[in-house]
């Protein structure tokens, strides 16, 4: 932005060219401020009262006192804090190492169904046969499969360790959707760009490589990072083989003491977990733009 | 009318209607009767203040396992929890066909709010902080605490709880036995946790853990019929005279809670719990006490 001229300053009386504002703009302008003032007066109001009516709706039913004995007792919210962070931990082991592995799982399958020649026609038919099972398979019953299908087949050398067969069933899992978004990233590129870069000489590899993937991947960073929360609150169904995780730590204290607190509690802690989340994802998404919009929007 | 004014209505107008829902939204007198202590209310047979009147209706959660159950089908009378039911129910004046069963997942059975069942029998053991949330009839069964290994294991040789402590453990949640296991075993690496006995006996099978810890009757009915190849290893001693029992649940606030407790008691003054407990659990003598 260049600072000559002041364009656009109106109303600010400034007197350099020769402007003033006629009485009816400023009047105008008084008017919109009043009813902009009246409008936040009303929404701040109507708040309020919705606000109020559902907390006395909800503190006089009748139901309450136990309500609140049973899902927010501060007693047991302190006994389930620790337990359920001690269990976070295994959601975030999970959660960085799955999602490492599902990101380039995924790009390879997205790769391999969007290779061009009839040579590669058994890649991308098994690329396609992946997706369309563990896309339609729910993530349960895939977990269960692997974590006790696979040490009752007693191979020698493969692990029976619980996290470690959940962790691959998750990646089995989201691969498949990860890899649907970096195909629809991939075909999202123009075929010209592909065009001028063969035309350049470039080999089929590197134009994806140079020029597809760079563009692809960019564009579909909001979806990822989408599929990232979602594995991140799915790491938890990994307690299906005894790893205690956040929600299974609180439901272990729940099913002792008949108490629903720690539930509110590991809801509340992946919440708080999600929001940061969140806001990457947003600023990322507007940085994106920015860069996307160099030179100004039209 | 002028628009201004007619917002102001339309607010006045949306508050009123708010306002009319929270008060309307408050039906629900309490339970007449509250808390009783045994024996104040007249226990007339068959003229309880049931949820249905004239019916008792039973919760337990679905599958069903034997030796509590036979066939997951609760209504046959066959198994342990389904004949002390129906001979609790027959304590109160209701005969077999005025028995409902209902599925309450285990879950389900503590939440506060109006319950679906009268009384819920689902080997839950009673204890002073789950009374703070749900009623307890008196116990209908002793409940002691027995290791599962596979035959030929490490743990298959254990003699006293020391033996069992570098090992891995598996119990289900929300069980006593998970509590043994945390609070008197102590195993070096934490217990693996599982939703339902029949995922520890998978992972049992597979050798995913070297030990579960469950009641001796579910131990010997994994034993016998489920996991050929698996043995109870032992059991632990009942520190005092019960000190762990399985208790029929109820609504906190429900009136049948003394009506129950002294029907349970009868039953068990009459040795008809005894008789019971020999016809369906299998003879425990001979499982030796882990020191």
């Amino acid at each position: 932005m260049t600072e000559t001229g002041a364009a656009g300053s109106a109303g600010s009386g400034v007197v350099d060219d020769g402007y003033v504002p006629s009485r009816r703009r400023i009047e105008r302008e008084r008017y919109r401020r009043v009813r902009a003032r009246r409008a936040v007066a009303i929404a701040a109001l109507s708040t309020l009262v919705t606000g109020a009516v559902l907390v006395v709706a909800v503190v006089n039913s009748p139901g309450w006192p136990r309500t609140r004995e049973t899902f927010f007792s501060p007693a047991y919210a302190r006994i389930a804090l620790p337990k359920v962070l001690e269990g976070l931990l295994l959601n975030l082991r999970l959660l960085v190492v799955c999602g490492a592995a599902v990101l380039v799982f995924g790009l390879l399958l997205a790769v391999a169904r969007t290779l061009r020649g009839p040579v590669f026609f058994p890649l991308r038919a098994l690329a396609a046969a992946y997706t369309d099972v563990f896309r339609g398979m729910p993530l349960i019953i895939c977990l269960l499969m692997v974590v006790f299908g696979v040490p009752a087949l007693r191979l020698q050398g493969v692990t029976t360790d619980p996290v470690v067969l959940g962790g691959a069933a998750l990646v089995l899992t989201y691969s498949a959707y990860v890899a649907e978004v970096f195909r629809a990233g991939i075909e999202s590129v123009h075929p010209s760009q592909r065009a001028a870069a063969r035309s350049l000489g470039l080999t089929s590899g590197q134009a994806l490589r140079f020029v597809v993937l760079p563009q692809a991947v960019r564009r579909v960073v909001p979806p990822l990072l989408n599929d990232l929360v979602s594995l991140q609150k799915d790491t938890g169904l990994v307690s299906i083989a005894g790893a205690v995780d956040a929600v299974y730590a609180a439901q272990i204290i729940a099913g002792k003491d008949f108490n629903y607190t720690p539930y509110v509690v590991a809801g509340l802690v992946f919440v708080a977990l999600t929001i940061p989340m969140t806001r990457f994802t947003d600023w990322v998404t507007a940085r994106m733009d920015r860069r996307r919009a160099q030179g100004g929007t039209v | 009318m002028h628009p201004s004014r007619r917002r102001v209505r339309l607010t006045v107008c949306a508050t009123v209607v708010l306002l009319g829902t929270a008060v309307g939204c408050a039906p629900q007198d309490a339970a007449p009767g509250g808390t009783q202590a045994a024996g104040k209310r007249s226990c007339a047979p068959g003229k309880l203040a049931t949820v249905t009147p004239g019916t008792v209706t039973v919760g337990t959660d679905e599958p069903a396992y034997p030796p509590w159950f036979n066939d997951d089908d609760p209504a046959n009378g066959k198994g342990y929890e389904s004949a002390v039911a129906y001979a609790v129910a027959r304590e109160l004046g209701y005969g077999k066909g005025a028995v409902r069963w209902r599925k309450v997942p285990f879950n389900s059975a503590f939440a506060p709010g109006a319950k679906a069942f009268d009384f819920d029998i689902n080997q839950v053991s009673i204890s002073a902080s789950r009374r703070q949330a749900v009623a307890f009839s008196s116990g209908y069964y002793d409940v002691r605490q027995a290791v599962v290994a596979l035959k030929g294991s490490k743990v298959a040789g254990a003699k006293s709880v020391a033996d069992l402590k570098d090992v891995r453990w598996g119990a289900q949640v929300g069980t006593t036995s998970l509590d043994v296991v945390n609070d008197t075993i102590r195993p070096s690496r934490p217990a693996a946790v599982f939703q339902k006995n029949d995922l520890a006996k998978s992972a049992l099978k597979n050798g995913q853990v070297d030990a579960i810890l469950v009641d001796l009757p579910t131990a010997f009915s994994i034993t016998s019929a489920e996991l050929k190849d698996a043995v109870v290893v032992g059991q632990f001693a009942q520190r005092g005279p019960a000190e762990e029992q399985f208790g029929l649940v109820l609504d906190k606030e429900s009136p049948l809670t003394g009506c129950v407790t002294a029907a349970v008691d009868a039953l068990r003054r009459k040795g008809t719990l005894a008789a019971l407990e020999k016809r369906w659990l299998a003879d425990a003598v001979d499982v030796p006490v882990l020191k």
